[in-house]
């Protein structure tokens, strides 16, 4: 569950539950504070007034006298509206006030002013003594001056700065969920920005990622660089295993091939004829296959660092077409090329391997004597090769699928190839931001492939 | 308008004739103490028989008019008006009386009562308008402020203008003996609970109060229970000076007398303000019926112009010292060691020769 729960959404909680309880505390303190303060400031007037009484007690003729002074009870009444009772004992003997006034316990033994909580009058009540001694009649008495008020005036005072408190407290409290929030995104930031640069880049981009990042984000990044280092150099491995491997069968062939050849030109019987002719077509598929796989593997390994050379379609196509010139002219195939100025920045060597793909398939599928149209096209930053034949076009089946890896049409009877030309063709033309469009020419059945790339 | 309203001679000679008649018979003589001694009373009939029962110090007459005004919006409400003095007000109080409103010109009786918890407490949106100064606690309200006054005769003055402080009372009193004796009229503090507050707030508050008490203690003052009569006196020429009479009182007897050979002078240098005051009894039942009966008071209380009321309202009577305050410290007083102590030095300074009046 909590594993669940979104960073952002654990720190903000998180955050705003300490301040909750900064916010009770102190709260809470500040109440205790005021109470106390408050109670403090009743004990202080309260022992003054005791204190008062007591300066006036005196013997007078072996008799203990006193007088309220007026101070004594009208300083209790400028600090609040509560009841003010008094006591005054000299010995066992209640001089005056509040006969059944309780008295604090320690009054007669313990410090010179003490204080209690008690209960009077059907109301909570805060004593103060004093106590002294006077000298009257047999010896000495002691007296002891006790006044007391009710709570109310503190519980008021109190009360008050609490829910001030309280206030001010939860205004504290929404102040810090704010920040929270503010907080767990501020915090957030650099991880969003950083899942954001990777999930960005393109599917077989395997750089290592350079931006900056928090020094709590640069395990993470220093992880995925070496998973991502450590992936590529697996892709590598085993490109090269192909490329090697397709290089090793294709030296052997190239013998087997000649040998084969020699063996027809020599072959008595139409039946070993037959044999040899089925060999040399299974090493030529074979052979195709290696040649194919290795230009596959060559297209992977220069797709990872593109070549950036500035290329004129026309000239490639001039060049591809002369490339495929004796194949063609023994089909009696002709080339009809029409361009047009068109200018595109890339890989000048991968791009002529997928242009030699497309001319290939034209040539090899069409029938003999018949015209393959080449034309270069450029338009809003869009640059286009088309390539239409004459054929029988590319078939019934779905045609996106003529560019997986291996697969042939259904139209390839007795035509040597490996499935491989049209997936070099569609990588080439994405490593270089375009794309392989392929349909059939509206009349007369022919195919249409176009490679379409970013303009320079 | 009589506070402690027993006429003083009549009062003292009856407790005395009682003390020597009972002698030491302690229980009968705390049995009579302990009853109300009702000076005035009167049920104002409603139209059901709940009854808002009422103790108050205030007259009669005085207090009528609130009745009927308050029986216009409750007809319901039966009124039981008991007049008693103040102090005899407090005893029943304390003693656990059943009356539902008490009413009384001594506050510090009043606070007493309600410090002591003897009061319930009442609050509205009058009470809440009330200035802090004319209640304690929700449990003790005024509605009333009323000042203490000098009331003297023209012919005392002897065409000198009227003394503005106690010190030029002081030098009118030392300087003309013979206008003034036997003619100065005063409270009796040890029998009035308004005369005891007067004094004690006026010692507390300036000390010409003592050596004013001396002079007058030397013209052999006569000592009274109430305004009442003090004013009454001043009228029909007994008294040449009345010292610390209810301003509100003098001011009505005046105007019904129609003399204008009379002035009533209130002291530059302190003067007392006396908040009448009401308290809802502990025992009171008819709490509701009561604190609608505070509530129209206060609401008389608050009123701008004085208008036809007997009563002041509390704006009127604001002099430059403010009311004397309700709080705790008006308990100090009451201590028996400082009545004690006050009375001895009242007695020696103004009774130097007692003079009972006749
Ligand atoms: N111009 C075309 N006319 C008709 N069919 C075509 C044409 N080009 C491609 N095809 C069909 O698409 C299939 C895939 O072509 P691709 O070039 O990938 O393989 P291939 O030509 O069979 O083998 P190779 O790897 O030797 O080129 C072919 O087998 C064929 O069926
Ligand atoms: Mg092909």
């Amino acid at each position: 569950m909590i594993a669940r729960l979104s960073i952002g959404h654990r720190l903000t909680v998180l955050l705003a539950g300490v301040a909750a309880l900064l916010s009770l505390l102190s709260w809470w303190m500040v109440s205790e504070l005021a109470r106390q303060a408050a109670a403090r400031s009743q004990d202080n007037v309260l022992a003054a007034s005791a204190t008062t009484i007591a300066e006036t007690i005196r013997s007078e003729q072996g008799e203990v006298r006193l007088e309220l002074p007026y101070s004594a009870l009208s300083m209790l009444g400028a600090i609040s509206e509560d009841r003010v009772f008094y006591k005054v004992v000299a010995g066992e003997r209640v001089l005056t006030g509040y006969d059944d006034l309780p008295v604090p316990t320690d009054a007669a033994t313990g410090a010179r002013v003490a204080f209690e909580t008690g209960q009077y009058s059907g109301e909570a009540i805060r004593m103060a003594s004093v106590r002294r001694t006077v000298l009257a009649g047999a010896g000495p008495v002691p007296v002891v001056v006790t006044v007391a008020q009710t709570l109310s005036g503190v519980d008021a005072v109190s009360g008050q700065l609490s829910r001030l408190a309280a206030a001010l407290s939860l205004a504290f409290f929404l102040v810090a969920v704010g920040l929270s929030v503010f907080a767990a995104r501020a915090s957030l930031r650099p991880l969003n920005a950083f899942a954001q640069a990777v999930s960005r880049r393109g599917p077989s981009d395997l750089r290592p990622l350079r931006r900056d990042a928090p020094p709590e984000l640069a395990p993470l990044r220093g992880a995925l660089n070496r998973l991502m280092d450590r992936l590529g150099q697996s892709i590598r491995r085993s490109e090269d295993f192909i490329a090697e491997a397709a290089h090793r069968v294709r030296t052997p062939l190239a013998t087997v091939r000649a040998q084969a050849e020699i063996a027809l030109r020599s072959a008595e019987s139409e039946e070993s004829r037959q044999r040899l002719r089925r060999i040399i077509r299974a090493v030529d598929e074979s052979s195709r296959s290696a040649g194919q796989l290795l230009d596959h593997a060559t297209v992977a390994y220069r797709a990872e660092d593109l070549a950036r050379d500035r290329i004129d379609l026309g000239e490639l196509v001039a060049q591809a077409a002369a490339a495929l010139e004796p194949t063609a002219t023994m089909k009696d195939i002709a080339f009809h090329i029409a361009t047009s100025q068109a200018r595109v920045v890339g890989d000048a060597v991968l791009l002529e391997s997928a242009l030699g793909n497309v001319l290939d398939n034209a040539v090899k599928y069409s029938p003999d004597e018949t015209t393959v149209h080449i034309a270069v096209s450029a338009e809003e930053g869009v640059a286009r090769i088309t390539v239409t034949d004459e054929g029988p076009g590319l078939g019934e089946g779905p045609i996106e699928t003529l560019t997986e890896r291996f697969r042939r049409g259904g139209n390839t009877e007795g035509v040597v190839g490996s499935g491989l030309g049209l997936t070099i063709a569609a990588d080439v033309l994405a490593a270089h931001g375009g794309r392989l469009d392929l349909r059939n020419a509206a009349e007369g059945g022919g195919a249409c492939v176009t490679l379409v790339l970013p303009a320079d | 308008m009589r506070d402690a309203r027993l006429a003083g001679g009549l009062r003292l000679g009856l407790r005395l004739g009682l003390r020597l008649g009972l002698g030491l018979c302690v229980g009968l003589w705390a049995t009579l103490a302990a009853a109300l001694e009702v000076e005035n009373r009167k049920v104002y009939p409603g139209t059901t028989d709940r009854t808002l029962s009422i103790v108050s110090t205030a007259d009669l007459e005085v207090f009528e008019p609130y009745i009927q005004r308050f029986q216009q919006s409750h007809p319901e409400l039966t009124v039981d008006y008991t007049v008693a003095s103040s102090v005899e007000l407090y005893r029943a109080i304390r003693d656990g009386a059943a009356f539902d409103l008490a009413i009384s010109s001594a506050m510090d009786l009043q606070l007493k009562l309600a410090n002591d918890g003897l009061a319930q407490s009442h609050r509205s949106d009058r009470t809440d308008a009330l200035p802090d100064w004319a209640r304690w606690r929700d449990l003790i309200f005024a509605f009333t402020a009323e000042p203490a006054v000098v009331v003297m005769s023209s012919r005392a003055l002897d065409g000198a203008p009227p003394p503005a402080t106690r010190q030029e009372l002081i030098t009118l009193l030392r300087d003309n003996p013979e206008r003034f004796r036997n003619a100065i009229g005063t409270y009796d503090v040890r029998d009035s609970g308004l005369g005891y507050l007067f004094a004690t707030q006026e010692a507390r508050s300036t000390d010409a109060y003592w050596r004013l008490s001396e002079i007058m203690g030397r013209l052999s003052p006569e000592l009274y229970c109430c305004s009442g009569q003090m004013v009454d006196a001043v009228i029909s020429g007994r008294l040449s000076l009345a010292y610390n009479v209810l301003g509100s009182y003098a001011a009505q007897r005046m105007a019904q007398e129609d003399r204008r050979d009379i002035e009533i002078v209130q002291m530059q240098d302190f003067a007392n303000l006396m908040l009448r005051t009401a308290i809802i009894p502990a025992t009171a039942t008819q709490t509701t019926a009561a604190g609608a009966l505070i509530d129209m008071l206060l609401e008389l209380g608050l009123r701008e112009t004085p208008g036809d009321w007997p009563l002041p309202p509390l704006s009127q009577g604001t002099s430059d010292f403010g009311p004397i305050r309700l709080g705790p410290a008006l308990m100090v007083y009451l201590d028996p060691f400082n009545r004690r102590a006050f009375l001895a030095e009242w007695e020696n300074a103004l009774v130097q020769d007692i003079v009972i009046e006749p």
